[in-house]
């Protein structure tokens, strides 16, 4: 029998509300709340219930009867009373007076009161049969049911299934255009959810057919290369044809067809998501200067540039060296306090967002927290920042493909699932950014990262032949089948169908269930490795785990989500909040009564060995024998063409245009999508969670204004702080990808440094987000980028400690071809040893004088200036590699003795922003008398100085008895003194002829920078 | 009596515990964590303890709403012994989602036997979960946490939060019998606009206690204001002693020290 229970608000229909104002936004109309009248939502309970269970189970749980009423139905499977409408609604009146009379007072007292039942009635008699119900697709994970069938069960009710709905009653009037924008765009989410718009019956609950057990071996040895790619596509393997003659060679050897289940577990450890094949393969590179050619064959691009750069600067600090573990484990490790290492992550999620934008971010999340539970022998978490590149909200809605989702709609999927996953698991979201290009409209970018805290001697692991295979955390869906190798593709239009399988939806109490289990665990001793599920699921976490060793390994052991799930798709699973550890069979128990305690449930599934073989075993039968030196090192390795050329660099641009005044270049930079105010993000995110807050993301006299990193004291009452900053600069890739690199890398130190950070003790992890790499050019830059990257960080002194790649951004049609720009993201992470000498970015008092250090130049190309005024200029900023360590040594030094009140350094839109922002930050106004004193070269006007985003520059807010001890820390580096501030709340800024070129309020800067994204 | 010995109470979701006990901790009160699962087994555990703390989290992930499915074990499992508990002048915190679970347990306001609650937390007016600073004025000081206070400031960071009584009269009647213990004000100590009161409150309520004053929920996190450094406006003003929190604690563990 199932039972559904509507619940429809008492006051205000906000949920209507939502939906009718993005109908409107949607079909620039004001039809919306004429179209729907009212909004509910519910759950279908299926089990052996009575009419007075059902009651203890709207009154006790479900029902909060001071904001909604009940409404109580049977649900029939008989079509013939379906089929007609007065029927079926006879038959749920008369169950419902059932319902009354069995139950008389209690269910009258409750349930509001016996005319709000009328009132449900007589609107049924209006609506009933125009409602859009909305659910969750068989399958697909949903917390709030889960916790249903348990709440029911501490009430003694035994339920054994419940889905939930949303109900959108719409008028009779609806036209069948405006019908199908609701249905296709605005209620739903086809990935993910299915709208049944009539009452829902019994037969929409779909019964899954239990597995039976067979085998499948595939012919592979006779294929011929056009089958053999066939068989790639078919099977979602996403292998090429050399790979997939590598394997047929294998078999052949070994004189057998492979199963299907051993076919899947090279693609997915072969797949771009999980080997990185492309930038740690062979590139044929090829770069032309100004015409001048220059060719290298570079066998491992990571490990020549990245690596490499790390690799010397932990030689050069010898004894000195501060790195733990590199490029080896699921996060990078770094030395912090006595006790404590650090670990740092961030990964993309990239294809899964643009498909599903809450799920997706909602599992980058938390994919990265379990890549920090997972590192060493297990990270506490103690900070998240994410990064999102989007294309406009205001993006055009008739120029959008088919198969994609609005920008809109795609932001704010994006942050829901970003603040629910974060919020939930109780880790503050501290730092991030968000940008903004047309390119991302088809693939958005999502990047998550976690910091954790990692007690000394915790970062290695080794599993022991013998040791359990013990699974922590949620059961195996058939939920994000098929995730690695998808990501591994270019999306196209038909993506968003092909990929159901692909989308996931976290449980963030799951995984913090898990999170509390491991890190008793870890203290306890009871596991000897650990890992997380992610992509590829069982397959990629137990292969890497006994790459070294071999495992045999029992699938019918998995605890599943529901029955029907073959021994493959129990394999690749991609089902969320999964751990694997190796146990030593001692501790099983100990680790078994943990998990009792915390509520996670623990599966047994088979043992490491040292055999090199991975035996897979389902009940009885071995469906599986692998290889493990070949799974890991057969592929063969991919040559792949790259090649870059500098662009042309003309110098007849028409530049006669009548340029607006500077003040009104000001407020329009300040409105920019990419330097406007992100408050509405995150006031969403809790950032004070765990209480080790020292620098919030929003500072200031009234807390609104931008820092530049936050600030962290991970171990409450120490004065040890971590410090987590970001570059990310995709609009000079069009320019030169190498010089966004070095761009980027300095952004991120920057931001570290403008509030204390030590700029010999920060590390930095590296994103590389690019469009088809298959296209030499697209390649190339990415490549020009990489040696970039290399130069910097020794230069610096800043090594890369992690990173990770997300490779063919790209979105094609028949009609288009989008790729992203080449987008590179720097994560830097700063250990210091006292937080209370940190300094924030918003002026602090009046008659204080304001430095400028570093250098300005001429160099607008890919500026924000150049956006706004629509100017082009071709040269782009370029890092100094000689001065900029001695700039960032001079800040620290000046920070650690107190010498500066604030601090802000100077990126999108450069010094005029960068002033403005501190100004209204604090409150305090600034008169900006010296322009003419900026050190720097080719300045030829005003705007240049106002507007550069030349690198390595700081704005600085010093008391006046400071003032001589500054200069002299800078004696030969570049600093001007250029102004002071006021208690006038304006910023004025005097040109070089001594007239104001900027006079204007701080109210109206700051309310044009919180117009974009209003709070 | 020396020091009582607190217990903050854990369940899947809870994820504010390490910092609370951190705050008794700083106060050299003894503190356990404890997970529902061990109380659930051992409701006798809970007398080894003078005070309990429902902290702050996603209890359950808040399905259904917020706190409910917590609440509901709580009335299940230990109702008789948190009854007992708070009658033998033992005292009772329940921060955020605490405040919230608190409140659909009764132990707070007690169900009306005929219509059920008196009063909820709703979602926040905005529509949004809010991360931020707010100023909180102490109404009364019946509640023994809130001796000696006058004013906080505390963040919330919270989506339910909007607390609303089912009648004009409840509310009369829980300013009667002083339990609005804490409310929402502006920089300047009157009535706020939003987002000074940041869910819309009835009566600008940010927190109250039970007819006794030794059950008190707020929404408020005063576990996040222990340091100075956790102060927004630290690198402004200068560093305080201590968070303004703090007085919370110290007054729930000197309330044991003075007896």
């Amino acid at each position: 029998m199932i039972w559904e229970v509507e619940l429809q608000p008492l006051g205000r229909d906000s949920s209507r509300e939502k939906i009718c104002d993005e109908f409107d936004l949607i079909t620039k109309s004001t039809r919306g709340g004429d179209q729907i009248i009212s909004s509910s939502h519910g759950y279908l309970l299926r089990g052996a219930l009575t009419p007075h269970t059902i009651n203890v189970l709207v009154n006790q749980l479900l029902l909060d009867p001071l904001l909604e009423k009940a409404t109580v139905r049977p649900i029939h499977s008989s079509v013939e009373k379906e089929s007609s409408k007065e029927s079926s609604k006879e038959s749920s009146e008369e169950s419902w007076n059932q319902l009354q009379s069995t139950n008389g007072n209690v269910s009258h007292n409750h349930f509001s009161s016996s005319d709000l039942i009328t009132e449900s009635k007589s609107q049924e008699k209006i609506s009933q049969n125009y409602y859009f119900n909305v659910l969750l697709k068989p399958g697909v994970m949903d917390p709030v049911a889960q916790s249903i069938i348990a709440a029911a069960k501490d009430l003694k009710i035994e339920i054994s299934d419940v889905r939930t709905f949303r109900r959108y009653y719409y008028s009779p009037e609806m036209k069948e255009r405006d019908r199908q924008i609701w249905v296709n765009k605005i209620l739903a989410n086809d990935a993910i959810e299915q709208i049944i718009d009539r009452p829902i019956r019994e037969q929409d609950w779909s019964n899954i057919k239990p597995y039976s057990f067979q085998k499948i071996v595939v012919p592979l040895r006779e294929l011929n290369d056009t089958q053999l790619i066939e068989c790639s596509q078919k099977g979602f393997l996403a292998l090429n044809l050399e790979e997939m003659r590598v394997i047929q060679q294998h078999y052949q050897k070994l004189e057998r067809d492979p199963s299907d289940i051993e076919l899947e577990t090279i693609a997915q450890t072969w797949s771009e998501h999980c080997s990185h094949k492309t930038l740690k393969g062979a590139i044929d590179y090829e770069e032309i200067i100004d015409g001048k050619s220059k060719r290298e064959y570079i066998n491992n691009l990571l490990k020549a540039t990245i690596f490499q750069a790390t690799v010397q600067i932990r030689q050069e600090l010898g004894a000195e060296d501060w790195c733990v573990s590199v490029f080896a484990d699921n996060a990078g490790i770094i030395r912090f306090t006595e006790e404590y290492d650090l670990a740092f992550k961030v990964e993309t999620h990239n294809h899964p967002s643009a498909i599903e934008p809450y799920g997706g971010a909602n599992t980058g999340l938390g994919g990265v927290i379990r890549d920090i539970l997972g590192t060493g022998l297990g990270a506490r978490p103690i900070a998240n920042t994410d990064v999102f590149c989007f294309a406009s909200p205001e993006f055009p809605d008739e120029q959008i493909p088919a198969g994609v989702l609005q920008p809109r709609r795609i932001i704010q999927g994006v942050v829901a699932g970003v603040r629910d996953y974060g919020n939930r698991i109780g880790i503050p979201t501290v730092n991030g950014a968000v940008i903004f290009d047309d390119r991302y409209l088809a693939n958005p970018l999502v990047f998550c990262g976690t910091a954790g805290l990692l007690p000394v001697h915790h970062a290695q692991k080794s599993p022991e032949p013998g040791d359990r295979i013990i699974v922590l955390g949620g059961r195996t869906g058939r939920d994000g089948i098929h995730g690695a190798t998808f990501s591994s593709l270019e999306l196209n239009d038909t993506s968003e169908q092909l990929s159901g399988g692909a989308v996931q939806i976290g449980n963030a109490i799951t995984e913090k269930k898990i999170a509390d289990v491991i890190l008793r665990a870890r203290d306890l001793k009871l596991f000897t490795a650990i890992t997380d599920c992610g992509a590829g699921g069982f397959s990629s976490a137990i292969g890497e785990l006994s790459a070294e060793l071999g495992a045999e390994v029992q699938l019918a052991q998995a605890l599943l989500k529901y029955e029907g799930l073959n021994y493959t798709e129990i394999w690749i699973s991609e089902a969320q909040e999964r751990m694997v550890l190796s146990v030593p069979l001692d501790k099983v128990g100990q680790l078994r009564q943990l998990c009792e305690q915390e509520n996670v449930e623990v599966i047994d599934l088979g043992y490491f060995t040292n055999s090199k073989l991975l035996n897979l075993y389902y009940g009885p039968e071995q469906i599986g024998e692998i290889d493990l030196k070949f799974l890991h090192d057969g592929r063969p390795a991919i040559v792949r063409q790259a090649r870059y050329e500098s662009p042309q660099k003309s110098n007849n641009h028409d530049q006669s245009l009548t340029l607006p005044e500077p003040s009104t270049i000001l407020l329009d930079l300040l409105r920019c999508p990419s330097i406007a105010s992100k408050e509405w993000i995150i006031r969403q995110y809790d950032h004070e969670v765990q209480g080790g807050s020292v620098l919030k993301p929003l500072v200031g006299k009234h807390e609104d204004g931008p820092s530049d990193a936050a600030v962290l004291m991970p171990i409450l009452g120490r004065s040890e702080g971590v410090i987590l900053g970001n570059g990310i600069n995709p609009r000079y890739s069009d320019f030169d990808p190498g010089a966004m690199a070095a761009l980027a890398i300095d952004e991120a130190i920057r931001n570290t440094v403008a509030t204390g950070a030590n700029p010999q003790r920060i590390a930095i992890l590296d994103n590389f987000c690019w469009g088809n790499v298959q296209d030499p050019l697209v390649l190339g830059s990415l490549v020009r980028a990489a040696k970039a990257c290399h130069d910097v960080a020794i230069a610096y002194g800043t090594p890369f400690i992690s990173g990770k790649d997300s490779l063919n951004n790209e979105f094609r049609s028949a009609t288009q071809r989008i790729s992203i720009p080449g987008t590179l993201l720097i994560s830097a992470i700063a250990p210091i040893p006292d937080v209370t000498k940190i300094v924030s970015m918003d002026l602090k008092e009046p008659e204080n004088l304001i430095f400028i250090a570093g250098n300005t130049k001429n160099e607008l190309a890919g500026s924000h200036y150049d956006l706004v005024t629509k100017l082009y200029h071709d040269e782009i900023p370029q890092v100094d590699l000689k001065s900029a360590p001695r700039i960032f040594q001079a800040i620290y030094q000046s920070i650690q003795k107190g010498l500066i009140r604030s601090c802000h350094d100077l990126s999108e839109g450069g010094l005029a922003v960068a002033i403005a922002e501190m100004a209204f930050a604090g409150d305090i106004g600034v008169d900006m008398t010296h322009l003419s004193k900026l050190p720097g070269s080719d300045l030829h006007n005003d705007h240049i100085r106002l507007f550069s985003e030349s690198p390595t520059r700081f704005l600085l807010e010093v008391a006046p008895s400071h003032a001589a001890e500054i200069e002299k820390i800078f004696a030969d580096l570049p600093l001007a003194k250029i102004g002071h501030t006021t208690k006038e709340p304006r910023l004025r800024i005097a040109g070089s002829d001594g007239q104001w070129l900027i006079w204007v309020s701080l109210s109206e800067l700051k309310s044009n920078w919180q117009k974009l994204f209003p709070w | 009596m020396a020091l009582p010995r607190v217990l903050v109470l854990r369940c899947p979701g809870t994820n504010c515990d390490t910092e609370t006990k951190f705050a008794f901790t700083k106060l050299g009160a003894p503190t356990d964590l404890v997970h529902l699962y061990y109380l659930q087994k051992d409701p006798q555990l809970l007398h080894k303890y003078q005070i309990l703390v429902l902290p702050g989290g996603f209890s359950y992930g808040d399905d259904v709403a917020a706190g409910k499915i917590l609440a509901n074990q709580l009335i299940t499992y230990l109702g008789d012994e948190l009854k007992f508990f708070r009658d033998q002048e033992k005292l009772i915190l329940g921060i955020c989602n605490g405040f919230q679970t608190l409140l659909k347990t009764g132990l707070l306001l007690q169900n009306d036997v005929e219509d059920g609650p008196l009063a909820t937390l709703a979602p926040n007016q905005s529509g949004k979960f809010e991360a931020r600073w707010v100023n909180l004025r102490v109404v009364n000081q019946k509640s023994p946490f809130l001796t000696k206070i006058d004013q906080l400031y505390l963040p919330v960071a919270h989506g339910e939060g909007n607390f609303i009584c089912r009648k004009e009269w409840i509310l009369r009647g829980l300013k009667q019998t002083s339990q609005i213990a804490l409310q929402y004000v502006d920089s300047d100590g009157r009535a706020p606009l939003y987002p000074g009161n940041p869910n819309g409150s009835q009566e600008d309520i940010a927190g109250i206690c039970d007819i006794t004053g030794r059950v008190f929920g707020l929404m408020p996190h005063p576990e996040r204001h222990i340091l100075p450094t956790q102060n927004p406006h630290w690198t402004r003003l200068g560093l305080k002693n201590e968070g303004d929190g703090l007085a919370i604690f110290r007054n729930a563990v000197d309330f044991f020290r003075k007896d």
